[in-house]
């Protein structure tokens, strides 16, 4: 009897269902680099039986993961290796968080306070002089370019421009636009909303949106970010439930955090909304695959574009969606790179300890985009985009804004009307 | 380490366990010229296969006064000398709904007048100190058991035996006792790698062999009864428990939960079982079933841990019908002077016991010895530390440790200085579960008496982690290659995995079975390992 209960349950424990077998290991884009960080199985499954004999057993060295969650889709066996190691930081880490940690992990705060004086902001931290100085005090390496800050946050935009025609849809979508559409690139979220205006939805904000979260769980604020996980679940439980409209986002980590890292991380429970939390592309193409909508592209639009693969869209298996999307769009000539980190990992690589094992995991994929010979890449993460666009000089857009660009927006009207 | 032997010893001590272990540091100590013999690999009987429990005591407080007394003073005792290998966990005594709790009364009753701390705590502060404790429970009493580790004990007595001088020989087998006029003066060996045949002469014969002492006794002529009583455990996957969970009523089948470094074990069973299948003991599935119920009311998750391997040990309890002088011989410590029990000299049994008065057992051993030696000096064991316990590391030191060398000072305690750890060949692992790095196997076969992978995984842990020697077994194997051939090195690999497997077949299902099919896939189809004939046999 009791051998049976046995027989028929799988280990509460998922880091017991770890079979040894290495491979996340052979993933890891740290470990290829970087010999001093244990790897994902060492610092994961092995080091959590460890840690369960005493908190002595803790490794600052877990700080060295990239969150990357590349270990957990080459795990065959399903451990949430990168949760563990993440999980395990939360638990046992004593370190505690600087200014530069803070500043760097307060996207929304500092995003707040650079709207107001973005021209100033911008020229100040793209100065020689700026970057020398945050090297040496705050430790933000002096080789990153940060993005530049919009004077008119997309929310502000959307209010005064946008809202008010939502409400002749029928069909309505809320969207969680992020920091950095709101903060730094508010096209993104217009040309999100042009999107679906055009194939008949209307777009509305939630109720209450704060930053995911994802860099203040990456820089060991996790009260903060679960404040935060708290006030988006509620307010995503509101859109969902109350008023039946599925949540869309442009940005694959958020989507990611939303979903994934609250509950796992944060002890946030949102079953009952996560399956609908969506990638904007994603729900575009079920669309599209159902015969519920239809996109029409200009015929003068050629451009060769190449995707890259964000690990937290490889970790969800969304790429497939992006890149099918992209290839309906004639006028273009589609290259897919190699699956594989950047190197950037959010606020990871702008920390001057982490630049050069940031720049080594990303040389491989770097050296690709500029053999590729490409217009621009394609990819739906924003800190992918700078470390690319930084890196290799090549541009990088959003697939939102590729098909924005190259959509005929009165005939795809006219096909969805 | 020194295979040549010396013409003449005062005191042969037959049997590589704890109980042989001690007697020889104790005999060494108090400067007698001592030779070990142990058949197989020191260990290789009841003293690595218990539950690695430091009892304080408790569990015997109400039927055996006398062994409660006995525990908690060498509790106390090991906690100094052998704090490396000493876990510091204390213990629960639970409860359940259906335990009758005014036995609790009794029960704390008895604890105190043997001596030992037993406090009455609510069963929510219980369920706070130990959050794996089955939460339906009604009472709780704290007690000072412990963890310690047999392996280590065993090992840490060897080396010190070895710094007084005595002489060590594994894998050396007593075939017949040399006796003559009535006395025991020496053994005849046979020395298990090559065959040899050798002779090694003694003023005494300490038969300290467990329940094999009851063969070498038929050997001298003499004989001593034993209940060989088998004693079935499980090993999960990691730590559920950090503090040893027993259950408080009278003692019965598969009670405690033990936390034994990264692991925790459930046991035991007790069935009589005859001296010849003592060599040979699988686990049943009623066993396994018994083990699995049973522990499953101490902690609920352990029904959905993974179970590593199942294991079984004899005890070496001995007969109360044996004493010719008719008087009853409790469960306690047995030592035997055959010079005035049977009238054979030079030959001394002792047994009975538990791993964790194997000090006390020695004692009383090497007390008889030196009586008859005509030898005055006192016993110091108890106040000595052992060797890897001089001195307790402060938590800033271990800080400033690599992760391995943090697993290795669980170990080897003090030790683990002489492991190098510099170069990035010996700071590699061998063992990734229990992070046993090329250094500390250097080290380990340089200085612990290691021949193969067995004695290697008692010394370290290699193998004994959730992989079950998936991953480290030939990386170990190539290590041991540059004491020995390759071709018996190969051998040695495939006999080392079969043994893993072993201990799996029991509980082999879920990830477990899973395992065990990723190592068969390495070692048979991958390395061929299946096609390397296993030429050595025996228990091992």
């Amino acid at each position: 009897m009791a051998t049976k209960t046995q027989l028929e349950s799988k280990s509460v424990f998922n880091f017991e269902q770890c079979l040894k077998c290495s491979i996340c290991t052979v993933y890891c884009p740290v470990v290829a680099v970087n010999p001093t960080y244990p790897g994902p199985k060492q610092a994961g499954p092995d080091g959590e039986r460890y840690r369960l004999k005493g908190d002595i057993f803790f490794d600052e060295n877990l700080k060295k993961c990239l969150n990357c969650k590349r270990c957990e889709v080459a795990c065959p066996s399903n451990v949430n290796v990168g949760d563990i190691i993440q999980a395990a930081r939360i638990q046992y880490s004593t370190h505690k968080p600087g200014l530069r940690d803070r500043i760097l992990a307060s996207t929304d705060f500092v995003g707040t306070m650079a709207n107001r004086f973005a021209p100033i902001v911008n020229m100040t931290l793209a100065w020689g002089l700026t970057k020398s100085v945050m090297h040496g005090t705050l430790g933000v390496d002096k080789h990153r370019t940060f993005p530049a800050y919009s004077s008119k946050r997309f929310e502000t935009w959307f209010k005064r421009e946008a809202q008010a025609k939502q409400a002749q849809y029928s069909k309505q979508v809320s969207y969680f636009h992020g920091c950095y559409v709101n903060y730094n690139f508010p096209k993104l979220g217009q040309d999100f909303v042009k999107i679906m205006n055009a194939v008949g939805y209307g777009v509305q904000l939630l109720e209450k949106e704060r930053c995911c979260g994802v860099a203040k769980i990456a820089n060991g604020l996790y009260d903060q970010a679960r404040k935060h996980a708290n006030i988006n679940t509620s307010s995503i439980r509101k859109a969902v439930k109350e008023e039946g409209r599925p949540v869309l986002t442009t940005s694959s980590t958020c989507t990611f955090t939303l979903r994934d890292e609250y509950s796992h991380l944060l002890g946030v429970d949102n079953t009952d909304v996560r399956d609908s939390i969506t990638l904007a592309t994603r729900f575009l193409y079920q669309l599209i695959e159902k015969g519920e909508i239809k996109l029409a592209f200009r015929p003068d639009y050629k451009r060769r574009i190449a995707y890259h693969s964000a690990c937290h869209m490889e970790r969800m298996g969304w790429i497939i969606y992006s890149t099918e999307l992209l290839k309906m769009i004639p006028g273009i000539d589609f290259v897919m790179l190699e699956s594989m980190c950047c190197g950037i990992a959010g606020t990871y690589g702008f920390k001057k300890e982490n630049y050069p094992t940031s720049q080594k995991i990303g040389a491989p994929l770097f050296k690709q985009i500029k053999e590729a010979g490409v217009d621009c890449v394609a990819t739906d993460c924003e800190t992918c985009k700078w470390q690319i666009e930084m890196s290799t000089g090549v541009p990088v857009e959003n697939p939102i804004s590729i098909i924005a660009d190259a959509l005929d927006v009165e005939k795809t009207i006219a096909l969805n009307s | 380490m020194d295979n040549e032997l010396k013409n003449h010893y005062d005191v042969i001590i037959i049997g590589g366990g704890i109980t042989g272990a001690g007697t020889a540091r104790d005999c060494a100590m108090r400067g007698l010229s001592v030779l070990l013999v142990e058949r197989y690999d020191f260990t290789n009987g009841a003293t690595g296969r218990n539950h690695g429990l430091l009892h304080s005591g408790a569990r015997y407080a109400v039927t055996d006064q006398e062994s409660a007394s006995e525990c908690i003073k060498e509790n106390m005792t090991l906690r100094k000398i052998a704090r490396h290998c000493v876990d510091e966990t204390d213990g629960l005594f639970i409860t359940l709904p259906e335990d009758d709790l005014n036995y609790q009364a009794t029960f704390v009753e008895a604890c105190h007048k043997a001596g030992i701390r037993a406090d009455i705590i609510d069963p929510e502060e219980a369920k706070i100190l130990e959050p794996a404790v089955n939460p339906t429970l009604t009472g709780a009493v704290r007690v000072p058991d412990a963890s310690i580790d047999p392996f280590r004990l065993t090992i840490a007595n060897v080396v010190d035996a070895r710094l007084h001088g005595a002489q060590m020989l594994t894998y050396h087998e007593v075939t017949s006792l040399i006796i003559n006029q009535g006395r025991v003066e020496g053994v005849k060996l046979r020395d298990n790698h090559t065959g040899e045949e050798k002779e090694a002469h003694a003023s005494l014969v300490i038969n300290a062999a467990g329940i094999w002492g009851t063969l070498i006794a038929k050997m001298a002529g003499v004989t001593v009864n034993m209940f060989p009583a088998k004693g079935a455990l499980l090993i999960f996957g990691h730590r559920v428990n950090n503090m040893v969970i027993n259950r408080c009523r009278k003692p019965a089948n598969a009670d405690i939960l033990v936390p034994d470094d990264t692991v925790c074990v459930i046991g035991t069973t007790s069935d009589r079982v005859p001296i010849e299948e003592c060599d040979h003991m699988p686990v049943t599935d009623e066993e396994v079933e018994v083990l699995i119920s049973e522990g499953e009311k101490l902690a609920p998750s352990l029904a959905t841990t993974r179970i590593l391997r199942a294991y079984a040990g004899v005890r070496p309890l001995v007969a109360s019908d044996n004493d010719p002088s008719g008087r009853s011989i409790s469960r306690g410590i047995v030592c035997l002077d055959h010079e005035t029990r049977d009238g054979l000299a030079g030959f001394i049994t002792i047994t009975g016991g538990k791993m964790m008065t194997y000090r006390m057992m020695a004692e009383v051993a090497t007390d008889l010895a030196c009586k008859k030696l005509n030898i005055d000096k006192h016993c110091e064991t108890a106040t000595t530390p052992l060797p890897g316990s001089e001195e307790k590391k402060s938590e800033e030191t271990l800080k400033t440790y690599s992760f391995a060398q943090k697993a290795a000072d669980g170990r080897h305690g003090t030790y683990t200085k002489e492991i190098k750890e510099d170069d990035i060949v010996d700071d590699a692992l061998v063992c990734e579960c229990e992070e046993v790095s090329v250094g500390e196997v250097k080290y380990a076969v340089d200085n612990l008496h290691v021949h193969n992978l067995l004695n290697l995984r008692r010394r370290t842990r290699v193998g004994m982690g959730t992989c079950q020697g998936e991953l480290c077994s030939c990386r170990a194997a190539n290590l041991l290659c540059q004491s020995e051939s390759a071709d018996k090195e190969a051998a040695d690999l495939a006999r080392f995995v079969d043994e893993r497997w072993k201990g799996m077949k029991p509980v082999a299902w879920g990830d477990t079975l899973n395992e065990a099919q990723l190592t068969a896939t390495i070692y048979e189809d991958l390395l061929g390992l299946d096609k390397v004939a296993s030429k050595e046999g025996g228990m091992e």
